[in-house]
């Protein structure tokens, strides 16, 4: 007898990887009449003795997805880390230079870390949903700021899995554990989670570099959804990656900023050396 | 000269010896050793069984042997194991949360970490010398429960230290991550993520450490706080109490044969709250540990 199979969502098409991209990307114009919502000011960073990072600087324009490029151990990660100020957690760092968020600096002692990372919500590469149900998942980010009472917490819920493009592949297993989600519906859970405590800024380590391409494509997808509501940055290993979501890229070398532009530029026309030979594979 | 490499020759075939020899006296090793627990388990059995009785579960110690009972010593030890986990817990699983999710990397801290691993190495004995001086006496707790149950917690404390270290050791990093990048606080994400995700590993280290606490007779004697004649059930943490490894001890050490057959069947009971407190330990990590996988 014949199986019969119902496929509750269209199947998304692989799109091409290439160039002119379907979505289309903010022009050098559009970016340079944007108010900065992060700029870096000559910013070194040091693990310990080593230094990771040095004299970065760089403007994020508001509500465009900033792609951070390079070769392995660049700094790329880090630099992303230092903007939530997750580098804290490492024993034995250093930083110097300045961050201003919003007009604000979130550098220094006085700064309220735990605010500041409810404002600037992170996607790491390893998908890592807490070993709870979807729900309590997402609504963890509202419940450690002090959000109680169940139909709150559910509105919060929904919006964030709706915008995490989440909602209707697990509104009927909101209290399944969410480590039986797919790795593909895991990272969007991750996604939704960051999204629940109303951030205005989303950094994203390698968001999709361990899942397979129809996931990846599902995540772009979504990156690019997202853009008009929030300021992206995102730390990417596969540079069609971000010339396919990115307004933005900046190339990172041995903790240098070697060249920050329009995506459409930079990959087109960079400036240096050191990036056409990048982007074109040459090394890293 | 066409010889294939797959033939055998001298040196090969005494290499495939060499790995049966070796694999043999493995073997031999571990049948020793399990030779000797069924040997040790058989005799005691042996001893004891036809001693084991609802009469030796409800009498007091007594000169006539076949009178004898553990009551008192059943008792005391459940006493001591209860107060022993109220007390090593809290003390044992803040330790370790200190330890590992608040404490910078220091030499300070490798200090402490260094001590409580040696503390978890020394004699019991001597933590029964220090219960004497501390809490028998400078605290005048008399030989109390009370007493006996804060030495027992001495003597545990590092283990549990130790395997709640190693249970928070085995939550991933991403999740702390996870949780500090949604805007928790240190206390949160310890007791929302953290906490939860150790509770079983910490869970089966307790029951292990309660387990040994329950088995010890050394400290108990060396603060000479167990009694082996007590004709009442203690009731509360500040009576008198006696021990089940107390009590045998003091039960095997007599000359008369019929004692030891005492001895064997209380040893009978011990060892099936013993074994009954590891299948806990197994459970619990079989059951809690199969939700969590990461």
């Amino acid at each position: 007898m014949m199986q019969e199979t119902t496929i509750d969502r269209p199947i998304m098409p692989l799109r091409p990887t290439s160039f002119p991209r379907e979505r289309p990307s903010r022009t050098a114009d559009d970016l340079a009449g944007r108010p900065p919502k992060i700029s870096v000011d000559h910013l070194n960073f040091y693990y310990g003795p080593k230094q990771a990072l040095s004299d970065v600087t760089l403007m994020i324009p508001q509500h465009c997805v900033t792609a951070l490029i390079g070769p392995s151990g660049c700094g790329k990660s880090t630099f992303l880390r230092c903007l939530n100020r997750m580098n804290d957690m490492i024993d034995n760092t250093r930083v110097e230079g300045e961050i201003i968020l919003d007009g604000r600096s979130i550098l220094g002692p006085k700064v309220d870390v735990v605010a500041l990372r409810k404002r600037v919500g992170m996607v790491f590469q390893k998908s890592n949903p807490f070993p709870k149900s979807v729900f309590e998942n997402v609504a963890y980010g509202p419940r450690v700021a002090g959000v109680r009472g169940k139909s709150v917490l559910y509105e919060i819920v929904e919006k964030s899995l709706v915008r995490a493009a989440l909602w209707d592949e697990v509104k009927d297993r909101l209290n399944d554990s969410a480590l039986q989600l797919s790795g593909g519906q895991q990272q969007r859970l991750c996604i939704a989670r960051a999204l629940a405590t109303n951030p205005d800024v989303l950094l994203m380590d390698e968001p999709a570099s361990a899942l397979d391409p129809a996931s990846t494509s599902r995540i772009e997808d979504l990156i690019f959804e997202l853009r008009d509501r929030y300021t992206i940055v995102i730390v990417t290993h596969n540079m069609q990656q971000a010339a396919r979501v990115s307004d933005q890229t900046a190339f990172f070398y041995q903790g240098e900023l070697i060249e920050a532009g329009s995506t459409n530029e930079l990959f087109t026309n960079p400036a240096r050396k050191q990036t056409e030979d990048y982007i074109t594979g040459r090394f890293g | 000269m066409s010889q294939t490499a797959f033939e055998t020759t001298a040196y090969s075939r005494r290499r495939a010896r060499m790995s049966q020899a070796f694999s043999v006296l493995c073997l031999a090793a571990t049948s020793l050793g399990v030779l000797v627990l069924i040997l040790l388990i058989w005799e005691i059995l042996w001893q004891g069984l036809p001693w084991l009785n609802a009469r030796l579960l409800t009498s007091f110690p007594s000169m006539y042997p076949e009178k004898a009972g553990i009551a008192a010593a059943l008792v005391s030890s459940l006493w001591l194991i209860t107060l022993t986990a109220l007390f090593s817990v809290p003390i044992g699983v803040g330790a370790a949360v200190y330890l590992e999710e608040y404490a910078q990397a220091s030499r300070w801290r490798s200090l402490v970490q260094l001590n409580i691993a040696n503390l978890a190495g020394v004699p019991s004995i001597v933590y029964g010398i220090l219960g004497l001086g501390l809490f028998v006496r400078a605290l005048a707790l008399q030989r109390s429960i009370l007493a006996g149950s804060l030495t027992l917690t001495l003597v545990v404390l590092p283990i549990v230290i130790l395997a709640a270290q190693e249970s928070l050791r085995a939550v991933p990093n991403s999740i702390r991550q996870a949780s500090f990048a949604l805007g928790a606080t240190r206390w949160q994400t310890v007791w929302h993520q953290v906490l939860p995700a150790a509770t079983p590993g910490i869970m089966t280290g307790v029951i292990l450490a309660i387990s040994r606490a329950m088995g010890e007779a050394a400290p108990l004697v060396a603060m000479g706080a167990a009694a082996t004649f007590i004709t009442f059930i203690p009731l509360s943490p500040i009576d008198e109490f006696s021990a089940l490894p107390v009590q045998i001890y003091d039960w095997a050490s007599r000359p008369q044969p019929e004692y030891h057959h005492v001895a064997a069947a209380a040893i009978v009971v011990l060892l099936t709250v013993l074994i009954l407190l590891n299948a806990t330990a197994v459970y619990v990590r079989y059951r809690y540990g199969k939700r969590i996988r990461w």
